[in-house]
């Protein structure tokens, strides 16, 4: 339980490393700099595609492979967050009512 | 700084952790499921909480975790974290206009504690960045706020993961909560018809592009949603759009 492979722990420092450069990328330099125009129009898409790149491949596909069943748990329940939050604007109740719909569909009926 | 009084004074500062608190339970459930993984997959207890502590970045330490455990080369590892976080780098552009007025050392931990949330939610607040220092202050109590709890959830469902990893069965899919979150939060950005039209080209992009490795489907999916909206904007508007109109 208390291990500490030093091999380990020299990949999770550096690897924190790695998060301040990506984070922190286009903040390091000092010198004043702007974005080119077109990039800043740019940038008002790429958060929703960020979001999108990461939440889709994690609806509809299954070890690599899309899906080949509507029979999944996690379709449903994609659906009725989305639909709650047309209905009602909350994040909130977006995630508690597609967990209502995923948990009965993934530990009841196992899909 | 979350632990600077002066941000944590302003009314902003409040806002940032209500609008983050309506998805510190996806975050936590996320987090949660992140630390059980971290220790299934083959990690001590203290090596995974020191990942927890130290890196910060939930999606890269899931990427990395099973290179850990199969003797993959440190550079590999570390490429594919750098691959994971990309992303960030697009954050980091569009946050330095936001974030230029403090000194270096502050903008890299305030860059550090951005995730994906506190960032989408400080874009979307603040569509254009502060034209007096007034302004710009309370933005950042703003994203220090969200990144607050954003950093509390995490840190502590974490732990609580990677201490009970023995005892929470992971078919439960309680991962799957930090998906809805994401999922919430997007839709709350699909204000405009170009952005959801963002949203689906990026999706199908990221499932298409799948198979490259090092999740390098997901800077491809941002790449070509952002690439293809800006060619529609220019042709709507005969290649003469003024910027930063939907934000």
């Amino acid at each position: 339980m208390f291990d500490l492979n030093p091999w380990t722990l020299l990949t999770i420092v550096a690897m924190g490393v790695v998060t301040v450069i990506t984070r922190g990328f286009f903040l390091i330099s000092s010198k004043p700099w702007t974005l080119p125009h077109w990039a800043q129009r740019g940038l008002q898409y790429a958060p929703i595609a960020a979001l999108s790149a990461v939440v889709i491949p994690e609806i509809v596909m299954t070890q690599g492979q899309l899906i080949h069943t509507w029979q999944d748990a996690r379709l449903f329940a994609a659906a009725a967050g989305v639909a709650w939050f047309v209905w009602q604007r909350g994040v909130l109740g977006t995630i508690v009512a597609g967990m209502l719909v995923y948990l009965p569909l993934k530990i009841g009926l196992g899909w | 700084m979350f632990y600077l009084r002066e941000h944590r004074q302003r009314a902003e500062f409040r806002e940032g952790v209500r609008d983050q608190a309506t998805v510190a339970m996806g975050i936590a459930a996320w987090g949660l499921m992140t630390g059980v993984a971290m220790v299934k997959s083959g990690l001590s207890a203290l090596e995974a909480l020191l990942m927890t502590l130290i890196v910060y970045a939930g999606s890269a330490q899931l990427a990395a975790v099973p290179m850990i455990a199969a003797g993959a080369p440190l550079w590999v590892i570390l490429a594919a974290a750098f691959c994971v976080n990309l992303r960030f780098m697009v954050f980091s552009a569009h946050l330095r206009p936001y974030l230029m007025h403090l000194p270096r050392w502050q903008r890299l931990v305030s860059g550090y504690v951005t995730g994906d949330l506190s960032y989408v939610f400080f874009a979307r607040r603040f569509p254009k960045p502060g034209q007096t220092p007034q302004e710009l202050a309370r933005q950042q109590a703003y994203l220090m706020g969200n990144c607050a709890v954003n950093y509390v959830a995490w840190m502590l469902s974490s732990v609580v993961g990677v201490l009970l990893a023995n005892a929470i069965p992971t078919a439960w899919g309680l991962g799957f909560a930090g998906i809805l979150a994401l999922l919430g939060v997007l839709s709350s950005l699909a204000s405009s018809p170009l952005r959801i039209v963002s949203a689906g080209v990026a999706g199908a992009a990221a499932v298409a592009a799948w198979a490259l490795p090092l999740k390098l489907n997901i800077l491809v999916a941002i790449a070509s949603a952002v690439a293809i909206c800006l060619i529609i904007e220019s042709r709507a508007s005969g290649g003469d759009a003024p910027g930063g109109r939907h934000v």
